[in-house]
């Protein structure tokens, strides 16, 4: 079913009653092609781009709970492409394009608000640093603009210029950059796979990898038995425990990363603004909530919530930064689980196993990056080639110190 | 209006406040909630999508109807409770959401358009033309959206944040929460009673009850007292427990000052405390819920235990005319108090067919609310009964649907609550916050006497637990009924029936949804945005999922419920933050020379937590450049001096000194005879350069390391760890003295006169050579001495104790001055640096190695040092690495800047082109022309070559010739000589 | 949170500093293969349950401790000196 206002218009004047589901519940097929294990964006986007780039529809993607019930529907929304190490600044961007025409490519209005984003620097190294990335974007083809401190005043006022601990020299604006509405993600691309045929099969827990002569074979799930030709793992938060499965460690240790919300307000924040001192990012949603987050709990866990030190530490960050929220309200807190590497970059890669593949390790990156992600697994698991673009993000890259290593703080898990 | 002889208001006292501009006066003890209705206020505000008529619903935090905001300016605060607002004098409140006015609000007409706005209609639109989204609907939207605004203005209320430790925290002061602190404070037990409400009681001071023979308000009153007069107990009214964390540590919001017209310059608005409890017991009541209707919202629809609410605590009648909808007994118990007061009552609807008799009043047995009129308030209400369809005259409708036990907190660690069909309810789950015991309503327990009794066995358990020994008690005589309810969560029909009043989800939404195949109840919430309004879902949650379970053909348990998070009310940004505004973010660090330097009005910039001075600026410098560009000929034709006290100083000491810093460091320690310095490296285990540094030794068994400034904490945790917890058996002890030294470099020709004008024994002709160290008294005091130079010229650095640095500092002052120097700063020390290739945190960024940097040679090969294996991996020092250069324009006058990016000549300035980064760069001063460090693919090998350089950002485009990274003296004659 | 240091007794989270799963105490060998490397500081076995992981009592005595930890639930299980716990080893 199409979507469009005056199929809005229609259905409003019949009752709203001709609306029909957006995806099916297909009972699990004894074989697929390609079974992808996780139903969060980078798997409903691989599924999508399996079925809409490679003709791929004997394919089935299997969700332990429901749909985009992972990280995409728990993250500070931000969408950019503002890396600057070769490897990561093409797939990023690359990611950034295929987000500027999603709504109209899934017939799911995403929200893409392409508001810009703003990181501010608060000294001269910092300053320089970030000049050092703002080049690197527009050399990949991106927007990138340094601005001094007057020019971030004129874009937003309501920063404390004058008494914050760290003083706001000024900030590199990525304009392209902005935010989207994290669900209809997840629900565009789910509704885009099922109607390509792909089987989207929610309560479905992948319980034992089939492995033989060295080769994958299928899949054991809480629904029964499910044959493969191949298998994508794409399980962020439990990356580890479903290849272990399949006998494989990976480098990752799980982290939890809280995210924050308020009670709706008119509009106040009309950026993605990130502090440069005090690991702290808002923007506010259509909704009206400001949407902001910080730092890793820095433990690991799978607790999936986070505790007050960080949280208080976040409200800290805001209160120096932008006094002017401080009488909004939290509403809710929650805490992801971040599949955290040991140079802050993602995995797509295949594994020691034949036909099976994993992609994971986005740490607290991973939503801008379910397009790009989605595209370039995809055409690994159709092609058996990687995508050009995310070609860098490979699992032996540690054992070789070919590191992607953003924040440059070394193999250590937590700090990147 | 009020009702003679009932509430527990001081009418002796009356306040004037106002809403919307106009006054009114409410009585000392009233709420924003109680006042209003008191005076007749029915409409006080609008809904988020269909901008309905809103009013007061319940008289707690659960409030979805009345979200006002109170005072002006930056004291303005938005989306404010009406009932969570104790009245004050002046108390100034307005309506949200409404335009022009409450009454006449333009946006109602969405409520025409309701047909198109359904759940999730965004999703199907705003997307043609695609720009659009971004220039026309998002703004519109946006515009729209959000009920209360920010002041725009900064935040100067006054805020705190404190810790406090108990043995047992009691969570809600109710029946169950005041036995239990009894109880517990009479067995000697540290106790916290925490409680949302101004005062303590809960529902016993909403209801008319008896407790132990005399009325129920008396026996808190007493209770309260013996607590208040118990050393070991802390009541904390206003107070609410916002989460439940870790290993008994609870988040918990003090409404301190904000009942009160000037609170004070000293007491804070709000108070965030995070308490740690030994055991918890939770008693944090239960909460009513609505039943959904057509047209369920109108102001004037409430809850009808809040309706005995204001009438027993407040004095208030919600109407004059009340009519009861309800499938439960307490529906019944709201029309007698209300009977009983002289109020009017015009009905009772009870959808149940054994329904209890009125008593005067008609009961409407098997009978549903199926409509209601009224354009700003309750008019009529439509009853379908046995015997057909009637209209009611009703001002006020008193919704009865039962019960939620408040089972947040125990669900804060990812517990799900458990369903009980005889609650027609879901419980808090025992066991699932570890020390929480759950007692009362919260655990399903109604009746008074149950709630009375479940208090006190908590606490018994819970005391016992910690090896306490529990008292003997009385339990007091109380209301001891069962609880009856037939489940009712919507009425079918025509209309839009209301589950969530603040963002307008309606029982059709929920069915749409499930049509949809949001079948999930979290895609249910996400999809109709049910729950996620600022009540956050307290009285909507329940009847959503069960009009879900019902559309999607499951029970309520197999529908279960969203993931309960904290925090339980929402809580202000400042309080969470308190202390961080303006410099209180993080503590600032100062060196004992801070206060000369400000004196000579040094700029002092941020360096970490540390701040140093950027320059010395002289009458007539009008910029930070003339300064430096000063302060640089100075070091190199005369003297200068710097405070480098902020670089990390680490004393190391022990038999096994030596082997340990031989473990640390890339390069070989252990071999320094004593009264020398060596330059080090240390790698991270993973084979990059962590930091630079000297080591001096001071004695066979004592050294002393510095670090960068940057990196002193991280240095002194590795070398913790690497002592600790890898070679353990090392014998020595190391301790970072940071802050206990000042030390000054004294760098140019002239040092060593400055100095020798200094010392009370003046250096010898031999003495002190390039990279010696060693103790020297100066002005009596003994101090340190090393020949290091950051500045490539004969330099030492002088180490006093820090409380002679501020001293010696002006002293060496005095005597640069009369050598032609005098201070530098960190912009002048940077160009020195620069100008001889020494490194800092651009060059050592935590993804250089030494092979880059060109330290290759450093990395001892006949030990095992940290890094060592890692280093060795092919990515790590591989040619297509970028390696450190010294860049020079081509040009004289060619700009060069730092974050520039490099190219072949004459590629096009695009990523698969990119050859390599500018790290640092400045203009020497010196050499009379710009330079620059850079990383360049194979840099090493194209010294003399030319590359472009690009900085899309600043404009700067120079062709280059790459060089050696050291600019100046490149043999080092004026650093060793 | 709160963990309970041998040395000071318990404290909140915020005093402490984490590094990482306890396998940073078995340092590979001068000899070890380049596998041993990869295991000791890339691979991790990552439960989702009990673990083993270091901290140091950094705003506290300094010492590095190794905590036994639940993810799931964060219970905390044990709480012993690094240096003790090497020493045992050797």
């Amino acid at each position: 079913m199409r979507y469009s206002g005056f199929r809005l218009l229609a259905q409003g004047l019949t009752g709203n009653r001709g609306w029909r589901p957006v995806w099916r519940d297909p009972e699990p097929k004894p074989h697929y092609d390609i079974v992808i294990v996780g139903g969060g964006g980078h798997g409903l986007a691989t599924a999508y781009y399996l079925a809409r780039e490679h003709g791929l529809r004997n394919v089935a993607v299997l969700e332990k709970g429901y749909l985009g019930g992972g990280n995409v529907g728990r993250n500070t929304t931000i969408v950019r492409a503002n890396y600057f190490l070769p490897g990561n600044s093409e797939f990023y961007s690359h990611s950034l394009k295929l987000w500027e025409g999603l709504s109209q490519e899934l017939n799911f209005n995403v929200m893409h608000s392409q508001r810009g984003l703003i990181n501010l620097f608060h000294s001269d190294g910092q300053r320089d640093a970030f000049a050092r990335r703002g080049n690197a974007m527009i050399n990949q083809g991106d927007d990138a603009i340094l601005l001094d401190r007057e020019g971030v005043r004129a874009i937003l006022p309501y920063l404390d210029f004058e008494q914050a601990r760290f003083p706001i020299h000024g900030g590199l604006y990525h304009p392209r950059g902005g935010t989207a509405r994290h669900d209809a993600v997840a629900w565009g691309y789910a509704r885009g796979a099922d109607s390509r045929g792909v089987d989207l099969i929610q309560n479905c827990e992948v319980t034992g990898i089939d492995i033989e002569g060295g080769r994958v074979r299928g899949v054991q799930t809480s629904r029964g038995p499910i044959r493969a030709g191949k298998v994508g793992i794409v399980v962020a938060g439990r990356s580890g425990q479903v290849a272990a499965m399949a006998g494989l460690r990976l480098p990752i240790e799980s982290h939890i990363l809280q995210a924050f919300v308020t009670e709706g307000l008119k509009p106040v924040i009309d950026h993605v603004v990130s502090f440069g001192m005090g690991h702290f990012y808002i923007s506010q949603s259509d909704k009206g909530g400001l949407v902001f987050g910080g730092d890793l709990d820095f433990h690991a866990s799978y607790a999936q919530r986070g505790n007050l030190p960080m949280a208080e530490h976040v409200m800290e960050a805001g209160m120096t930064l932008m006094p002017m929220i401080g009488k909004a309200r939290i509403l809710r807190s929650w805490g992801g689980i971040m599949d955290m590497t040991p140079d802050g970059s993602p995995i797509i890669d295949r594994t020691s196993v034949d036909g099976l593949y994993v992609n994971c390790g986005w740490c607290y990156g991973g939503f801008k990056a379910v397009p790009g992600s989605g595209w370039s697994f995809a055409h690994l698991l159709a092609t058996g080639r990687h995508h050009d673009p995310a070609a860098r993000f490979r699992l032996d890259r540690f054992a070789r110190g070919d590191l992607l290593d953003e924040e440059g703080t070394g193999s250590c898990h937590n700090l990147h | 209006m009020r009702v003679a002889g009932h509430g527990r208001v001081d009418r002796r006292v009356t306040i004037p406040f106002t809403f919307d501009g106009r006054r009114f006066w409410g009585h000392e003890g009233d709420t924003l909630a109680s006042a209003l209705l008191a005076n007749g206020v029915r409409l006080v505000g609008r809904s988020f999508k269909y901008h309905r008529p809103r009013g007061i619903v319940a008289d707690g935090s659960e409030d979805p109807g009345a979200l006002v905001t109170i005072g002006r300016g930056a004291a303005r605060r938005p989306n404010v409770r009406a009932p969570m607002q104790e009245l004050y004098e002046g108390l100034c409140a307005r309506s949200q959401a409404a335009w022009p006015s409450l009454r006449r609000d333009l946006l109602a007409v969405n409520d025409l358009l309701a047909p198109f706005f359904g759940a999730g209609f965004y999703y199907k639109t705003f997307m043609w033309p695609r720009a659009f989204w971004e220039r026309v609907y998002e703004p519109v939207i946006r515009r729209a959206a959000g009920p209360g605004a920010l002041s725009g203005e900064a935040d100067t209320g006054c805020y705190e944040k404190a810790f406090a430790h108990c043995d047992l925290l009691v969570i809600g002061g109710g029946p169950a929460g005041l036995m239990a602190a009894l109880v517990a404070g009479r067995a000697g037990a540290d106790v916290i009673l925490a409680d949302e409400d101004r005062e303590f009681g809960g529902r016993l001071l909403a209801e008319a009850e008896e407790v132990d023979g005399g009325s129920a308000v008396q026996w808190v009153a007493g209770v309260v007292a013996e607590l208040a007069a118990l050393p070991n107990v802390r009541l904390m009214p206003r107070t609410t427990v916002t989460g439940a964390h870790d290993q008994g540590t609870y988040a918990a919001l003090e409404r301190v000052g904000l009942h009160l017209a000037a609170p004070g310059p000293d007491l804070p608005l709000a108070s965030f405390w995070r308490i740690v409890a030994r055991r918890t017991v939770l008693a944090a009541g239960a909460l009513e819920r609505p039943i959904a209707f057509a047209d369920n919202d109108r102001p004037g629809i409430m809850q009808a235990g809040a309706v005995r609410a204001f009438l027993h605590r407040w004095g208030v009648a919600t109407g004059q005319n009340v009519s009861v909808f309800t499938n439960n007994d307490s529906g019944h118990r709201t029309a007698r108090d209300l009977r009983a007061a002289g109020v009017g009552v015009a009905g009772v609807i009870d959808c149940r067919a054994d329904a209890p008799e009125g008593a005067g009043y008609p009961v409407f047995a098997g009978a549903q609310v199926i409509g209601t009129r009224g354009r700003h308030g309750l008019r009529e209400i439509l009853v379908r009964h046995a015997g057909g369809q009637r209209r009611l005259e009703t001002d006020c409708l008193a919704v009865a649907g039962g019960w939620n036990p408040t089972v947040h907190l125990a669900c804060h660690m990812n517990a799900r609550p458990i369903w009980q069909d005889g609650l027609a309810g879901f419980v808090a789950p025992e066991g699932a916050v570890p020390g929480m015991m759950v007692a009362g309503a919260a655990r399903g327990v109604f009746s008074t006497a149950g709630c009375l009794a479940d208090g006190a066995d908590a606490a018994r358990a819970a005391l016992t637990e910690m090896g306490m020994t529990p008292g003997a008690i009385d339990l007091p005589r109380a209301e001891d009924g069962a609880w009856r309810i037939a489940p009712l969560w919507h009425v079918p029909g025509r209309g839009r029936a209301f589950l969530d009043f603040q963002n307008d989800v309606t029982v059709k939404d929920v069915q749409l949804a499930a049509r949809e195949n949001f079948a999930s109840v979290e895609h249910m919430k996400r999809y109709t945005t049910q729950g996620m309004a600022p009540d956050q879902g307290k009285s909507s949650n329940i009847g959503a999922l069960a009009v879900l379970a019902e559309a999607t053909g499951r029970t309520i348990p197999q529908t279960g419920t969203t993931t309960f998070r904290p925090p339980y009310t929402p809580v202000p940004i400042a309080a969470m933050g308190a202390g961080a505004r303006g410099k209180g973010f993080a503590p600032a660090q100062f060196t004992a020379a801070h206060d000369v330097a400000v004196q000579r009005d040094a700029p002092m910039i941020e360096a970490g937590l540390w701040y140093r001075p950027a320059c010395f600026p002289r009458n007539g410098e009008t910029s930070w450049r003339e300064s430096c560009d000063r302060e640089v000929r100075m070091v190199r034709s005369a003297v200068g001096i710097c405070d480098v006290s902020t670089l990390g100083k680490i004393d190391v000491q022990g038999p096994d000194a030596g082997a340990f810093l031989d473990l640390v460091h890339a390069n070989t320690v252990s071999g320094l005879r004593v009264g020398r310095v060596r330059y080090g490296i240390m790698l991270r285990e993973d084979g990059h350069v962590m930091d630079d540094g000297t080591c001096a030794r001071l004695a066979p068994q004592h050294f002393l390391v510095t670090t960068t400034t940057a990196a002193a904490e991280q240095v002194t945790r590795h070398l913790e760890f690497v002592h600790q917890c890898l070679v353990p058996h090392l014998d020595l002890r190391f301790i970072p003295v940071t802050e206990q030294w000042a030390q000054f470099a004294i760098a140019g020709p002239k040092s060593r006169a400055l100095l020798n004008a200094l010392l009370d024994t003046p250096l010898d002709g031999g003495e002190f050579p390039f990279m010696a160290c060693g103790e020297v008294a100066v002005m009596g005091g003994a101090a340190r001495l090393f020949r290091i130079s950051f500045s490539g010229e004969h330099a030492y650095e002088l180490a006093v104790p820090a409380r002679f640095g501020a001293a010696l500092f002006r002293q060496l002052l005095c005597l640069a001055e009369q050598f032609g120097g005098g201070p530098y700063g960190m912009e002048a020390l940077n160009v020195l640096r620069i100008e001889k290739g020494l490194l800092t945190h651009a060059e050592l960024n935590g993804r250089t190695t030494a092979f880059d940097l060109g330290l290759g040679r450093m990395l001892a090969r006949g030990k095992d040092f940290i890094g060592r294996a890692a280093a060795q991996r092919p990515g790590l020092h591989c040619a297509t690495r970028e390696q450190l250069v010294g860049l020079k324009p081509v040009a004289p006058d060619g700009r060069l800047s730092a974050g520039a990016h490099l190219f072949a000549q004459g590629a096009q300035a695009v990523r698969v082109n990119d050859q390599g980064h500018v790290t640092s760069a400045c203009h020497s001063v010196t050499l009379g022309h710009e330079i620059a460090l850079a990383f360049l693919k194979d840099g090493r090998a194209r010294h003399g070559h030319r590359v472009r350089l690009v900085d899309h950002l600043r404009g700067i485009e120079t062709s280059c010739e790459v060089c050696d990274p050291v600019f100046f003296d490149s043999e080092g004659r004026r650093a060793r000589g | 949170m709160r963990i309970t240091c041998p040395l000071c007794g318990a404290r909140d989270r915020r005093e402490f500093h984490y590094l990482g799963c306890a396998v940073y105490l078995d340092r590979p060998g001068p000899q070890a293969p380049p596998e041993a490397w990869e295991d000791y500081l890339h691979l991790r076995d990552n439960p989702a349950g009990e673990t083993r992981d270091l901290w140091q009592h950094a705003a506290g005595c300094g010492a590095w401790l190794v905590v036994g930890r639940n993810t799931l639930s964060h219970a905390v299980l044990s709480v012993r000196l690094a240096s003790d716990v090497r020493a045992g080893a050797q």
